[in-house]
């Protein structure tokens, strides 16, 4: 599927809900369904150190792909950390540079994105464009 | 106080009746800021319209009402704090405004190499980043009063630490985090011994508890408007005046020299020497009015009825499983601090704030004494007069429903 094709899939999910509560709850579910990253993987290079919570990404690429893997010691941000996964995790450099992540917005996290709510998410939104930047690079 | 006591103060908070995502809002992140009563918003209003021309300067009518307020208000917080003399209340920005000044000013005056200054292990950043910008400057040396479990300084590690290098002991009266209420009586007493002065940063004590400067013999003692229930941007630093007298000014400017020539200026006399520029008179003027405030409701009923609050949210809250209170001294200030285990206090102040709940969550501004508990924060629920205890209900309810969530 396209970035955009799992955007939408992921608005639709979150649209069957209209209580806050019901979307965190979807937001849990996600965070504690996505792939444990092994401690070694959780070094200071992959550490992206937040306000309140702290997130790990680590990024490899595999014929011409990129395929992240990511943490966090909050729930809700690894619900977060899944989603960004889920949609830029297997594209190619040039898609993730040109991703446009809507899907954040429609379903209403917008706020856990913001620089004020400082929990290195956003810092990680910049670091999987910087991998994709990096390993663009090196392609060429 | 009783409810409809309580009723009638909750009158006074406008803010207090917003709806937050449609839920009642319930705010228990005083200690970050307290809300406004009407009368100071009214205060700041009628002093723009009714008073508004700067001060000391002019000599219309206009200039000479506008001193006379900030100079009444500047009575206010001298008698607020029984002080000797207004000459020895600074008006700054707040307390790290007040922390940052004395650190300058008394480090210009008195700090040389190899000397030390005493912090505790509580401190809030603005009473550990100013010391560490002196010793930095000055080539000295920081020294920390270490906290045990229940998070009371350890005073027999403080005594030791004083000694004829140390220049000058900061602490805070209450903890922002624990809710701690240090012997600081007991702390000044001991430095004075050995002749050291005494900062108290009373930003968290001023609210809930009445502070007599003279009777704790207090060398310096600062705090913020806005956590007494006063506007932003002002806030207050009192001084004995051997001291204030002894220190040189801060910033340079208009109000706070006497004469000014190219070749030399001379310094205009207390308190004025520490206000350079054009002061927060309209600031002031409302501060004055919520510690007028304050006092009309009676600093005595009002710590009487938060500790009510604070005993009966630590009862609701041992309800719950896997609940760890930080901060369990003896003599605690309305602030609770807790941790559930195995779920990150983000995660609960997210959900609390969807269910309509201002809680503080993270390290606040504290982060040494986090790391001496061995945790990346908590989430800390803190109360004032305003509250009641069917918040505290429905804050334990959305609680439980929070931590099933999560767990
Ligand atoms: C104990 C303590 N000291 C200092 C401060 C800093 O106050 P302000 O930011 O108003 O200068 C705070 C505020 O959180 C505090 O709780």
């Amino acid at each position: 599927m396209t970035i955009n094709e799992l955007q939408d899939e992921i608005i639709e999910q979150f649209s069957q809900f209209d209580d806050w509560m019901d979307k965190y709850a979807l937001l849990i579910d996600m965070g504690n369904s996505l792939e444990p990253l092994e401690n070694e993987y959780k070094t200071p290079q992959n550490l992206i150190e937040g306000c309140q919570s702290r997130v790990w990404l680590d990024a490899q690429m595999k014929d011409g792909k990129i395929y992240f893997r990511g943490d966090s010691d909050a729930v809700l941000v690894k619900g977060i950390v899944y989603l960004l996964i889920h949609v830029l995790s297997g594209h190619t450099p040039d898609e993730i540079l040109n991703a446009d992540l809507y899907c954040i917005d429609k379903i209403g996290l917008r706020e856990h994105l913001s620089p004020t709510r400082s929990n290195g998410l956003l810092s990680m939104l910049k670091q999987m464009k910087m991998y994709a930047l990096a390993f663009k690079s090196k392609q060429e | 106080m009783n409810k409809e006591e309580i009723e009638h103060i909750r009158a006074d908070f406008p803010i207090l009746s917003e709806k937050v995502y449609n839920k009642d809002l319930i705010y228990f992140d005083n200690a970050a800021t307290t809300q406004k009563p009407r009368c100071v918003v009214e205060k700041i209003e009628y002093a723009y319209f009714h008073l508004n021309a700067n001060i000391h300067r002019g000599v219309h009518y206009l200039s000479l009402k506008a001193t006379e307020a900030h100079e009444a208000a500047r009575l206010t917080a001298a008698e607020f704090l029984h002080a000797e003399k207004k000459e020895e209340i600074i008006f700054t920005r707040g307390t790290t405004e007040s922390i940052n000044l004395v650190a300058f000013s008394f480090g210009e005056a008195f700090c040389h190499p190899g000397d030390e200054v005493i912090v505790s292990a509580m401190e809030h950043h603005s009473n550990i980043v100013p010391w560490q910008m002196l010793c930095e400057r000055k080539g000295m040396k920081l020294r920390v009063i270490p906290v045990n479990e229940n998070g009371e300084l350890d005073m027999v590690a403080y005594s030791s630490l004083l000694n004829e290098k140390t220049r000058i002991v900061s602490v805070a009266h209450v903890s922002n985090v624990l809710g701690t209420i240090n012997p600081v009586k007991e702390i000044i007493r001991i430095a004075h011994e050995k002749n050291i002065p005494v900062l108290i940063d009373g930003a968290q004590a001023v609210p809930h508890l009445s502070v007599d400067v003279r009777e704790l013999d207090a060398d310096f003692y600062v705090f913020s408007g806005h956590k007494i229930y006063g506007p932003t941007g002002i806030g207050i630093l009192y001084g004995k005046e051997k001291w204030l007298n002894a220190i040189p000014p801060y910033q340079g400017g208009g109000e706070m020299i006497s004469t000014v020539t190219f070749e030399k200026t001379t310094y205009n006399e207390l308190p004025f020497k520490f206000e350079a520029g054009t002061p927060d008179y309209v600031g002031s003027t409302a501060l004055a009015e919520a510690l007028r405030y304050i006092n009309n409701i009676g600093l005595d009923n009002i710590a009487a009825y938060e500790n009510e609050l604070l005993h009966y949210a630590e009862q609701q809250l041992m309800e719950i499983e896997n609940m760890h209170i930080i901060g369990t001294a003896k003599n605690k200030c309305s602030v609770l601090s807790f941790l559930v285990d195995g779920i990150h206090p983000y995660d609960i102040g997210m959900l609390l704030d969807k269910l309509g709940i201002a809680v503080r969550t993270g390290h606040h501004c504290a982060q040494p004494i986090m790391d001496m508990f061995g945790i990346p924060g908590t989430v800390r629920a803190s109360f004032a007069f305003y509250n009641t205890k069917e918040e505290i209900v429905r804050f334990t309810e959305a609680l439980k429903k929070v931590v099933n969530m999560l767990k």
